[in-house]
């Protein structure tokens, strides 16, 4: 019987990961929540991904992909997915872990009014086919993502009115500098920057508030600039999706998931790729995926072959985590009625005085909404320096139905 | 007795140490983790006048009149609502039950209506077609216990009060010692940490039994009263295995609080599945429209269940100075504050409201020691 093979995530982690794995006789399943694969860097499908990708679809492989598929929930030799035909157990000898990151939201004032969004949320947006056109935007927050986006939006007609990065200007230089032992990497900056040479850039700076009637209207610097806009985008940083792995048993360090050489996480059998490991992009997600679609059906000398690149791969994220740290200014940016949770109404205030997250959650019941605190949890913990609570099944809200299962 | 140590922040300890410390006594509350975690975290908050024998039904119809008064000046404090509990008859035999149970409640003066499945249907529509009948028990209500437990002990905090974080290890006379070193002293300990206290006394007769909860998002207008099968007791109760009984809460902001599930002996974290798949089509069956409710999240908890099903409430039977609020399996939010009262009632030597003898630390297993 051929090894089952489940990868969770169908973006270039996964896919990759699973073009590594269709070298061996393995039978692999691939999830992703999407229809499509292709995750946020190739979103819309794979035929923005190299060929030999978008060929694992294409060709009779043994591949199995599962889409608009949720995976809520795990135990030692099943996870427990929610289908569009219902609920479903998937049995496994090994699961890759390829689930991606989020956006971090620390809150601001404003930062709830309608078009305020994460620069990931607006770009995916526009790639959806929002109008974008003419619109006044402001990108902010830290990190290349702004610099990547920025120039997308205003490659599509949008006036990009300034990008607004709270690194300061010399930790910005060295990152650039660094930037020389990555090849790719260059190419894609200058790219960017090319398109933006018009654009005002403020290093050093943050956005202090958003204010406006019904939506955003204006965004307050700290520089005391006030700029007009009609969308604010904004990214403080990326925070991995680690739910999953939590509820696996695989142990975290600095809230990713730790692995070895060969992406096995702390829990035998179950490997992690990309953003999972340590923010780093496509490329790191690539390298690693493909290191542990080899491990997880034993060709380790395949693997071994890749150390290199993945070496260099995890010191570029190393640099981008340190380049781009977020300033503790930005801790005092929420108001006493700042809310902080949205699904609940939860204010800064609420919150100040709670003595733990576990606290937090029983008294005002932050992060007990529908995201699950996903938005706000991340917040908190930068906030106030508070801990994780343990992860609840199911991972994504489901419907009652979805959690009766057929007896195992 | 001048001071206290309780053990235990969870409703029953903060009970207690509003009822001593309002009483002039010196309290010292210990918690591990944090006020109202715990079963009084994990349970559903119903208030509920259970009628399984004249002792139990004592208890929870004064703890009831207790939280009435607790909660009457901000009843928003404790998100307080008073929906009543409709017990649900599926069966000829369950509609035997309904007459029963509203003869006792009638006896003790507790308003009930009994309704046919008419009545039953124009009380609560989603239920599903072919029920008998039901019996509404009006004045039952649900809190937010999490809540209440913390103003119970700001309460105690403006007498004088003190919390203190830490994890007790041992019991010694007069005294706890944390985990960290620490050693605390008082004239009485009062041990009130649930489903835990066995780990410091392991001659109590105290067994753990885990229940299993769901939480959905916010659906206002699918049910207005708590639901509960009338086989309740006979299903929850069973000695042994694992078993499922519907029970169905609205909670104020209109989230839906699905249960309920016991296994013996566990007290790990993981979801059954199977069980948390049993007990959700039973709920189903019950109120088909659940099926396409969004769930939020489940997670366990674990009831301190004694072979009676009553709390032990009073003084340890062989040592001096040490007393007891435990084993309230899943009544314990109803019967925090009679048990506190009747406690202190003991410790104080007031006169008690309720014939103390039924609830009196007993059952003491001997070869464990």
């Amino acid at each position: 019987m051929s090894l089952n093979l489940v990868i969770v995530g169908a973006g270039p982690a996964g896919l990759a990961a699973a073009w590594s794995a269709s070298q061996s006789k393995a039978n692999v399943t691939l999830i992703d929540q999407y229809d499509q694969a292709g995750g946020q860097i190739w979103r819309g499908g794979t035929h923005a991904a190299p060929k030999r990708y978008q060929h694992l679809f294409a060709q009779q492989t043994e591949l199995r992909y599962l889409n608009k598929t949720h995976v809520i929930g795990a135990n030692a030799d099943h996870l427990f997915l929610a289908t569009p035909n219902g609920p479903q157990q998937l049995a496994f000898d090994r699961v890759i872990l390829a689930n991606g990151a989020r956006e971090l939201f620390l809150p601001f004032p404003g930062w709830t009014l309608p078009k305020v969004l994460g620069v990931g949320g607006l770009q995916a947006l526009v790639k959806g086919g929002l109008p974008i056109a003419g619109k006044n935007v402001v990108v902010a927050g830290s990190g290349p993502l702004l610099v990547a986006v920025a120039s997308q939006l205003k490659q599509r007609g949008a006036i990009v009115k300034a990008v607004v990065e709270q690194a300061p200007l010399g930790q910005l230089l060295r990152f650039g500098r660094s930037l020389a032992g990555y090849p790719s990497k260059i190419g894609q900056a200058a790219q960017s920057i090319a398109m933006l040479r018009n654009t005002p850039f403020y290093p050093n700076t943050w956005v202090v508030a958003a204010e406006g009637a019904g939506a955003v209207q204006q965004v307050r610097l700290s520089n005391h600039h006030s700029i007009e806009c009609d969308y604010l985008a904004c990214s403080w940083s990326l925070i991995a999706n680690t739910e999953l792995a939590q509820q696996l048993g695989c142990k975290l360090e600095h809230s990713f998931v730790l692995v070895d050489r060969g992406q096995q996480t702390s829990v035998n059998h179950i490997y992690a790729a990309g953003e999972l490991t340590g923010i780093g992009g496509e490329d790191k997600a690539i390298v690693e995926g493909q290191i542990a679609g080899f491990a997880a059906t034993g060709n380790y000398q395949a693997a071994s072959q890749l150390a290199h690149k993945q070496a260099q791969a995890r010191q570029f994220s190393q640099q981008l985590a340190t380049s781009f740290a977020l300033r503790p200014e930005l801790r005092q940016l929420a108001q006493a009625n700042t809310l902080v949770c949205r699904c609940e109404d939860v204010t800064f205030e609420q919150l100040q005085n709670q003595p733990s997250w576990r606290s937090a959650k029983l008294q005002t019941r932050c992060g007990m909404g529908v995201c699950q605190g996903r938005v706000c949890s991340s917040a908190t913990q930068y906030l106030f320096g508070w801990g994780q609570d343990s992860v609840r099944f199911p991972i994504h809200p489901v419907s009652v139905a979805d959690l009766v299962m057929e007896s195992v | 007795m001048s001071s206290a140590i309780i053990v235990g922040g969870g409703i029953v300890g903060c009970a207690v140490a509003l009822e001593l410390a309002q009483a002039g006594v010196q309290v010292t509350l210990i918690e591990r983790d944090c006020l109202g975690s715990g079963a009084t975290a994990a349970g559903m908050g119903h208030i509920v006048v259970m009628d399984e024998g004249e002792a139990q039904l004592k208890l929870t119809l004064y703890g009831q009149q207790l939280w009435q008064t607790l909660t009457a000046a901000h009843p928003q404090r404790h998100e307080y609502h008073e929906c009543g509990t409709l017990w649900v008859a599926t069966d000829a035999e369950e509609w035997q039950l309904v007459a029963e149970k509203a003869a006792v409640y009638r006896q003790h003066l507790i308003p009930c209506e009994i309704l046919d499945a008419a009545a039953l249907y124009a009380h609560e529509p989603a239920l599903r077609a072919g029920l008998v009948g039901g019996l509404l028990v009006p004045n039952d209500s649900v809190v937010y216990p999490p809540k209440s437990a913390v103003y119970l002990w700001q309460q105690a905090e403006k007498h004088a009060a003190k919390l203190v974080y830490g994890e007790v290890r041992s019991i010694q006379a007069n005294a706890v010692q944390l985990s960290d070193g620490r050693q605390l002293h008082a004239d009485a300990i009062v041990i009130a940490n649930g489903q835990r206290c066995i780990e410091l006394l392991p001659e109590l007769p105290i067994r753990a039994k885990r229940g299993q909860l769901v939480i959905t998002e916010r659906y206002p207008n699918l049910i207005k009263h708590q639901l509960v099968e009338l086989s309740y007791i006979k299903n929850a109760h069973a000695s042994s295995g694992d078993s499922v009984a519907f029970n169905l809460q609205p909670r104020p902001n209109g989230q839906l609080l699905i249960g309920s599930s016991r296994q013996f002996d566990r007290t790990d974290r993981q979801i059954d599945q199977q069980l948390l798949s049993t007990m959700l089509r039973k709920a189903i069956d019950y109120v088909p429209a659940l099926a396409d409710v969004r769930c939020l999240r489940t997670w366990t908890g674990v009831r301190a269940a004694s072979p009676d099903g009553l709390p032990l409430i009073g003084q340890h039977p062989e040592q001096a100075g040490l007393w007891l609020n435990v084993g309230h399996e899943g009544l314990g939010i109803t019967t925090a504050l009679s048990s506190a009262r009747l406690l202190a009632d003991q410790m104080l030597h007031r006169p008690a409201a309720l014939d103390l003898q039924p609830y009196l630390p007993r059952g003491l297993q001997q070869e464990q020691r």
